[in-house]
């Protein structure tokens, strides 16, 4: 794969991590947050922590679509899922999160008919199929995934389908940043912003982190040096005194984003007045709703959900690793009652979660590679 | 889910204009297009696809980026890919 090359080529790194180290200044530490699992799997899997030196430390942040269900959410779609009317279709993510009393994969062995979709115009093919019932389909992700419900809400629509509607748990990630950006647990000194998100909101919903909260951001790509140049820009940008939002991306991400997309969520979406958050706790706006003129594709209005709010797991500390305020291993049931294969929380159930993807890739030791010290001796 | 998988586009739906028949690592499959009806791609052009729908247009050397991400990921790649062979939109 001669392409992939360029993007991981070793020397491009040392040299990165070299001019990364030569910015820090003397007796002063760095915390980047980086919003998003895929990056977090990225920084993890390459082991980029040893390009860095010890002054600058990653934060992972709550963006894993399935990571900030809460369990209530997941009680709210069994409940649905357990009328004998209804099938319910779901992404294979969603499959194994734990609610209250089990997962979706726990009651499709029990014999409650959910299926599992690829896309969620699968769910028009099955509701086409089962015209004597009602399909719905458990919607969850970002404004990365937000675009292809509304998309197939508009399709259902013009083709007068009746029986699919939609278990909207849309989440947006601005409410969550700024939610993080309010916490008095966590001081963060720059942001390594959401790749695939930004494809769709663009570069423009961050620029308040950067005039209100004097923070800067970089959207950066998935691959191990889009990573690295992201800190050196973050790092560039502290070292002058400047913050802004600096898109690393745009090879794929346009600075405005996809408005076909954006319009597609606004004609059937609109925000939820609060929606609670696993681990963040109540965030107000920070949610999708079906809108009014979609009533009739709007599962929440169609049938009754219990819209109980249900405690995490004692043992589980999801919330404290979403919030970037634990280290994954430093929760108190990481790698010993919680594994990928037996997850008690959803941070270990994405291979965009944290834990799992420290659990897979992570090491105890750091192995720095000399190129990121701090040069001695600098004024 | 949030992984976005990159397809080469083949053909467009000769009656739906919003469908389009892409190869994602020898898989042929319809993707809805809709998205990108701003600017459509074409045969022989490439998309990241996620869920079922191209989200964005990218070059050949971020494709190829994109597809070693993915097989890096292993089980959840998999899933994924398999997920799309049983996909069936029209």
């Amino acid at each position: 794969m001669r392409f992939v090359d360029e993007f991981r080529d070793a020397d491009k790194a040392r040299a990165l991590a070299a001019k990364i180290a030569a910015l820090c200044e003397p007796g002063r530490t760095y915390q980047f947050m980086e919003v998003c699992g895929g990056h977090t799997h990225t920084i993890y899997k390459h082991g980029l922590e040893d390009y860095l030196p010890e002054a600058i430390t990653l934060v992972h942040g709550p963006g894993c679509p399935v990571c900030v269900i809460p369990m209530g959410r997941v009680d709210d779609a069994m409940h649905l899922a357990a009328n004998p009317d209804v099938i319910m279709t779901s992404f294979g993510d969603m499959m194994r999160v734990p609610g209250s009393r089990g997962s979706f994969l726990d009651a499709k062995a029990e014999g409650t008919d959910i299926r599992m979709v690829y896309s969620p115009l699968d769910s028009l093919k099955i509701a086409r199929q089962n015209p004597d019932k009602q399909v719905v389909f458990m919607a969850i992700g970002f404004e990365t995934t937000a675009p292809s419900t509304a998309m197939t809400m508009l399709r259902a629509r013009s083709a007068g389908l009746a029986n699919f509607s939609v278990f909207c748990n849309h989440v947006t990630i601005i409410p969550a940043i700024k939610a993080i950006l309010d916490s008095p647990d966590l001081r963060l000194d720059g942001f390594i912003g959401p790749g695939h998100v930004s494809t769709v909101i663009g570069c423009r919903p961050y620029e308040f982190i950067a005039r209100d909260y004097r923070r800067p951001v970089v959207v950066a790509g998935f691959e191990p040096l889009d990573i690295l140049q992201s800190i050196y820009l973050l790092m560039l940008q502290l070292s002058a005194g400047r913050c802004a939002v600096e898109n690393q991306y745009s090879r794929v991400v346009p600075w405005d984003g996809n408005v076909v997309a954006l319009r597609a969520i606004g004609q059937t979406m609109e925000l939820r007045p609060y929606f609670e958050w696993r681990g963040l706790g109540v965030i107000s706006h920070s949610a999708l709703r079906v809108r009014d003129a979609f009533a009739a594709m709007d599962a929440e209005r169609l049938f009754s959900v219990p819209g109980v709010r249900v405690a995490d797991p004692k043992a589980c500390q999801c919330g404290e690793v979403l919030k970037g305020v634990l280290k994954p291993w430093e929760c108190k049931v990481f790698g010993t009652a919680c594994t990928p294969e037996t997850p008690i929380g959803t941070c270990m159930v994405s291979p965009e979660g944290a834990c799992a993807a420290y659990y897979n890739y992570g090491r105890m030791n750091r192995n720095r590679v000399p190129e990121a010290t701090v040069p001695a001796g600098r004024p | 889910m949030c992984l976005g998988i990159p397809g080469e586009v083949i053909e467009i739906h000769p009656d739906q204009p919003d469908l389009a028949k892409v190869d994602v690592s020898g898989v042929k499959r319809l993707v809805n297009i809709g998205l990108l009806s701003d600017d459509p791609p074409k045969p022989g052009e490439w998309v990241l696809i996620h869920v079922g729908f191209a989200l964005s247009k990218i070059d050949e050397a971020e494709a190829a980026a994109a597809l070693s991400f993915l097989e890096g990921i292993g089980q959840a790649y998999e899933d994924e890919i398999a997920a799309l062979r049983s996909s069936v939109i029209d």
